[in-house]
């Protein structure tokens, strides 16, 4: 029994205004099946207006173990972050 | 190997520190294959606890309880599907996953191995043991593989309709004629000590629960969570005016708890192992929805390669 | 009229009522988690439209007549259903091409309802009208896989269209109520409609490699309330727990 259906990741936008987001994922023929059964599977209580799907082998996920280098070069870069920069309080809109 | 007994120890000062697992993380072999099990089998549970209440579908009262139980069933299948694929991310697929319940490699809840006899079976069901399930359920929203957790908040979030779909049938019934009133006690008679059982052994044959409450897998042991659940649905039944079925139950005031009577393990091992009711019609039934689905499955499979290609010679 | 009306509501919401019955028959027993979860959504939309239909009736006929009492109280021979919508969930291609041959059917009679000079049927109508055009891309687009889909589907998927079109022919031959009632704008003369329903139903059968059958349409008076043996069976399930138990609420 080869014949399972390929698996696909769900992204809905939840209102108008907001990004899509990866609700969870599931199994289809094709991409216009996958499209259905993500409206017939994850919007049964409205929870989307839109929805992106794509068949889980076409992502290309970082692996954990390269963490170190690729995310905590970041975590010293305080300066681009609002709060490393000092004025006085008195000062507004700024 | 103290290279790997070094990355066990990492792995569990993450989830001591209360960090969640993710499916590319390094995590233990066992680690993988007790969540499999788990997972597994608790998606298991839920397409198999479609049948029982699916018996009653197409008998349902009124429209209004028709579409009420239709949404419950049909909510399990989507549940079934969350958490078969929290489990593919572990590296299984659903079609192995099928395969192992089918050939009875894999377990389900037994309590769906009780036959429904009548329309207050849908309610108990409902009330009891959605209502156990809840408090499994809510317990393992904050379990530690990410994964597993997410598709148990979807869940718990989609299930808080159905105990109040099954308790609003008990208390119909309960206030209703002499006769719906005895329909509601049969069905509490016969589907309370199932619904203890549901929590699985006692504490001190469950073999799998301290390496399980380690990894926050579990966050409670059986016998807390039945605890839990006994002392929760006792007042509801007071409320419904109907009797447990149980003459050692009564208000420990010094315990502050529910002192109950002894289950009958000896009837839990032997629907275990596959001599309930009904176990054998529940994997018949899954097993024909699994062949005679076949032909379909291919049939879209290859509908859609021609239709790729199509495409593909459309593009060129 | 308005007992005209009231058969005429009837007779929308049996044709619901009864392909819903059918589909919920198939919950817990679908080909696949996804597609029993769809059949399930469309069975959930019909039983909507059912009760809607069926409030509105209740409402004209007064009393203490209620939703319930015309699902579930009347005999065999008081309800006024296609033939279509009873037959049995025999195959998966058997329920797909049931329910292709009703949604296109429904689809043109929603889209003329809405236009009713009945306000409440018009509300009903443009309400519907959106679950039917996905039940029409739903039902239509497995009509393609499967009839398209291997020889093995092809065959049974043809084997389902030659049982089941010679019981469309029904759909649109008008009822005494259907004529009188569309003669006030308030019904579809289904009539009307025939030839886009073959346009369309072609089309679809075309690009789903399958071919409509030349057999004779079949003989078939459900909407008179003369139907197949197999109405008995659904009801005798549908109304078990009314019948059993008479007067209760539940």
């Amino acid at each position: 029994m080869s014949s399972e259906w390929p698996l696909f990741e769900v992204f809905i936008r939840s209102k108008n205004g907001l990004e899509h987001r990866h609700v969870g994922s599931l199994h289809a023929a094709d991409d216009t099946m996958a499209l259905e059964n993500a409206r017939d599977v994850y919007t049964r209580r409205q929870e989307g207006v839109s929805i992106w799907v794509v068949e889980s082998r076409h992502i290309k996920a970082s692996n954990p173990e390269a963490a170190g280098e690729l995310f905590e070069p970041a975590m010293d870069k305080i300066y681009r972050h609002p709060t490393f920069y000092e004025l006085p309080i008195e000062l507004k809109h700024i | 190997m103290s290279k790997e007994v070094n990355l066990e120890e990492q792995f569990q000062a993450r989830i001591d520190a209360g960090e969640r697992i993710e499916p590319k993380d390094w995590m233990p072999e066992k680690y993988r294959k007790t969540h499999i099990r788990q997972i597994s089998q608790h998606a298991h549970s839920e397409i198999v606890g479609m049948l029982p209440e699916g018996n009653w579908i197409t008998r349902a009262p009124s429209l209004r309880r028709k579409v009420g139980l239709l949404a419950k069933v049909q909510d399990e299948a989507g549940h079934g599907l969350y958490l078969y694929s929290a489990a593919e991310t572990l590296g299984i697929s659903r079609d192995e996953l099928e395969v192992q319940l089918l050939t009875g490699k894999a377990k389900y809840s037994s309590i769906f191995n009780y036959p429904t006899l009548s329309w207050a079976d849908i309610g108990a069901i409902g009330w009891l043991v959605d209502g156990a399930a809840i408090i499994n359920q809510v317990m393992l929203t904050r379990t530690s593989y990410g994964p597993y957790a997410r598709a148990m908040v979807r869940i718990c979030k989609e299930e808080s309709f159905h105990q109040r779909q099954g308790y609003e049938i008990m208390l119909g019934l309960a206030k209703g004629t002499p006769e719906q009133k005895e329909m509601a006690q049969d069905a509490l008679n016969r589907f309370w000590w199932p619904s203890l059982m549901m929590f699985g052994p006692r504490d001190h044959e469950s073999p799998n629960t301290a390496q399980s409450v380690r990894w926050k897998i579990k966050r409670k042991t059986n016998d807390e969570l039945r605890q839990q659940f006994i002392d929760i649905t006792a007042p509801q039944a007071d409320y419904l005016g109907l009797t447990i079925p149980d003459p050692d139950l009564k208000w420990n005031e010094e315990r502050g708890h529910y002192d109950f009577g002894e289950i009958n393990w000896d009837e839990f091992w032997q629907v275990v192992k596959g001599n309930g009711p009904c176990n054998r019609e529940r994997i018949e039934a899954r097993t024909k929805a699994r062949e005679d689905g076949a032909w379909v499955r291919e049939a879209a499979l290859q509908y859609a390669a021609k239709k790729a290609t199509r495409n593909q010679s459309k593009a060129v | 009229m308005k007992e005209q009306l009231y058969s005429y509501l009837l007779m929308l919401g049996d044709n619901s009522m009864i392909l819903a019955h059918r589909l919920s028959e198939l919950c817990g027993h679908g080909p696949s988690l996804e597609t029993d979860i769809a059949l399930t959504n469309i069975s959930l939309d019909l039983f909507g439209q059912v009760r809607n239909f069926f409030q509105y009736a209740a409402e004209l006929k007064g009393g203490d007549c209620t939703e319930d009492n015309i699902a579930y109280l009347r005999t065999e021979r008081e309800y006024y259903n296609c033939i279509l919508v009873e037959q049995a969930n025999t195959d998966f291609a058997h329920v797909i091409a049931r329910q292709f041959f009703f949604d296109q059917f429904q689809y043109l009679q929603l889209k003329q309802l809405e236009k009713s000079s009945d306000e409440t049927i018009a509300a009903i109508a443009a309400k519907s009208i959106k679950e039917t055009r996905y039940h029409l891309r739903f039902s239509s687009e497995w009509m393609r896989r499967l009839g398209a889909g291997t020889e093995e589907s092809h065959i049974k998927t043809q084997a389902a269209v030659d049982r089941l079109y010679p019981f469309v022919d029904e759909l649109f031959t008008a009822s005494a109520i259907e004529k009188a009632l569309s003669d006030a704008g308030i019904a579809m003369d289904p009539g009307t409609v025939k030839a886009e329903y073959e346009q369309e139903t072609k089309t679809v059968l075309e690009e789903a490699s399958l071919i409509l059958p030349d057999a004779a349409p079949r003989f078939a008076q459900g909407k008179q309330g003369m139907h197949t043996e197999q109405l008995g069976y659904i009801l005798s399930e549908f109304q078990y727990m009314q019948r059993a138990y008479p007067n209760m609420e539940w």
